[in-house]
């Protein structure tokens, strides 16, 4: 406390002392998280690309037609999945936005597949799907007396349910962060609007989409980003399956790791840098505006 | 009493139209799940939306760990427990300190040592997971909880930090100034100012970290494998490996894997919501 004190008292410190007390414990308390990122972002990244390295793993991913399959499959899961989500939960977030107490109940329940971790219900969905014994096909023998399809068995079905279950799992989030952007739009334009006789589109193309549209292009952004990273989706309900059709970039790292193609498992991911850096590039841009 | 008009009979109905398909989308796989739990296995398989005979049988199976693929349900139930506590515990030192040091320290660089670590979000989970599960092998941790929470706290802290300096940059200067004034430390500062003040802040921050850590699949799945050291998601993965696994008993584990971060959501919701969505906006 004392030498608090005589460092403020003193007029001008030299520049060799620019350092004051609390700036020395500044970086005693950053370096904790310092520590945390050197040894577990910055150092695995670097590992990882000198890993990948090696032109051969690259020819090797060419000649691999999961590879290719998986790259397709990423892509359409980002441009139709994401899209699709964000325009639901765009949707949504209006329906949310209306003052009634059983929407806000509603709101509640909504949020559930979100709050619960992803692998039961997954799990759930994957077993209503079965062809023998899940309840989907039980209900389509009940009532037309035929077999139903072999949902996951068929590649671009099931590419389809991880969509679906992807959607089924990040929508409740992405509605409450649009529903927040929302509900900080001045109700008096509205008011305003109604006394002028704007219908819902015309309230919604000049009220709403403008001042929503950075938040909503920055979370189509950002939820693309992450879902390049979604394992559990794609994994825990097809497995890659049927005959390693379904793989997506994620899960195609994933396998090689399981098989000891370390290299090839980087090489997979480099390959996916096209897809990132893009995404990075303009998020940045948003985000330092 | 006022009667409502067509009009507005009008809106409720389509209202409605939008609001029972989402329930309905919302509880399917949760009652489908629920359902299994609480259905004997003769009944599980007859795609009945309501089982004749309702009973806790499996429950009690899962409890007594007595079936083949659940030997070590309490000791996975634990590690899961573990872990997340100790990560929301790590996660919270490392991030408050952080912040503090961000925020009202004005540490030199902290904004670029922040900025740097919301890049970590840029580089999509299971992209990381890849490099990382051979960083840990080379610093011999695979296997070991630890490998674990160090990884869940890399990946919870960048978003901690973020809410927490978001939050502290709203408490006023002169709080600061008056303590150093009345001639507090830096540490008493922390200790008795800042952190009181940032409790419902810390509250957020912990319950996110924990909910993060107790949800996770894939590093737990990477880094983990001894069937007493796995957590309660791998163990339900696992139960997939074999084509006679018992989906009753697979959903009743699952069911009770997924109380408890659902109760915790509910219950910490009035911090959640506000302390995690602060900043959405702004962008």
């Amino acid at each position: 406390m004392a030498i608090t004190l005589s460092a403020s008292d003193a007029p001008s410190p030299p520049l060799s002392a620019r350092l004051t007390p609390p700036q020395v414990w500044g970086i005693v308390l950053l370096a904790p998280y310092l520590l945390v990122f050197l040894a577990f972002v910055v150092y695995p990244v670097c590992y990882g690309l000198w890993l990948a390295r090696q032109p051969s793993s690259y020819v090797a991913l060419y000649h691999d037609p999961i590879f290719a399959r998986a790259a397709i499959n990423t892509l359409i899961f980002l441009v139709i999945g994401i899209n699709i989500k964000m325009l639901i939960a765009l949707f949504l977030s209006g329906f949310f936005a209306q003052q009634r107490p059983w929407i806000r109940w509603l709101s509640v329940i909504f949020i559930l597949p979100w709050a619960v971790p992803s692998i039961p219900t997954i799990l759930s969905v994957r077993f209503m799907l079965n062809p023998e014994w899940g309840v989907v096909n039980q209900l389509i023998f009940k009532f037309t007396g035929d077999d139903g399809p072999n949902w996951l068995n068929d590649p671009a079905v099931a590419l389809a349910m991880a969509i679906g279950v992807h959607i089924w799992k990040s929508l409740p989030f992405w509605t409450l962060i649009l529903l927040t952007g929302r509900l900080a739009i001045s109700h008096d334009l509205y008011e305003a609007s109604d006394v002028d006789g704007a219908n819902w589109w015309q309230k919604f193309r000049y009220i709403t989409w403008p001042s929503m549209q950075t938040l909503y292009i920055t979370c189509t952004l950002l939820s693309m980003i992450w879902t390049l990273g979604d394992f559990n989706s794609v994994y825990l309900l097809t497995g890659g399956g049927p005959a390693d059709l379904t793989h997506v970039l994620s899960t195609l790292g994933i396998r090689y790791l399981r098989l000891d193609q370390l290299s090839l498992a980087m090489a997979s991911i480099v390959c996916a840098m096209p897809f990132v850096l893009p995404l990075v590039y303009f998020m940045m841009k948003r985000l330092s505006r | 009493m006022k009667l409502p008009t067509l009009r507005d009979v009008g809106t409720e109905a389509k209202l409605l139209l939008i609001g029972i398909p989402v329930f309905i989308w919302t509880m399917i796989p949760i009652y489908h799940m629920f359902v299994f739990a609480i259905s004997p296995k003769e009944d599980a398989f007859s795609g009945k939306l309501w089982p004749t005979h309702p009973t806790l049988h499996n429950f009690s199976i899962v409890f007594h760990q007595q079936h083949y693929f659940l030997r070590d349900f309490w000791i996975q139930f634990w590690n899961s427990t573990v872990i997340a506590l100790a990560v929301g515990a790590l996660t919270l030192f490392v991030a408050t300190a952080a912040a503090f040091s961000i925020s009202r320290l004005r540490v030199p660089g902290g904004r670029a040592v922040m900025n740097l670590a919301l890049f970590t979000y840029f580089i999509p989970a299971a992209f990381l997971a890849v490099p990382m599960y051979r960083t840990m092998g080379t610093y011999g941790l695979l296997n070991n909880h630890w490998s674990l929470i160090l990884a869940m706290v890399t990946i919870a802290a960048p978003y901690a930090i973020w809410v927490l300096k978001q939050a502290s940059d709203k408490l006023p200067v002169e709080l600061d100034e008056a303590a150093t004034m009345d001639g507090a430390t830096t540490m008493q500062l922390f200790r008795l100012v800042y952190v009181p003040l940032m409790m419902p802040s810390l509250v957020a921050v912990g319950t996110y970290a924990i909910l993060l850590a107790w949800n996770e699949y894939l590093y737990a799945f990477l880094l983990l494998s001894k069937d007493t050291d796995i957590t309660l998601p791998v163990a339900l993965g696992n139960f997939l490996a074999a084509d006679d696994s018992p989906w009753e008993l697979l959903m009743t584990t699952g069911f009770i894997y997924a109380l408890p971060p659902a109760a915790v959501y509910y219950a910490f919701k009035r911090y959640m919501v506000g302390g995690l969505t602060a900043g959405a906006v702004k962008s």
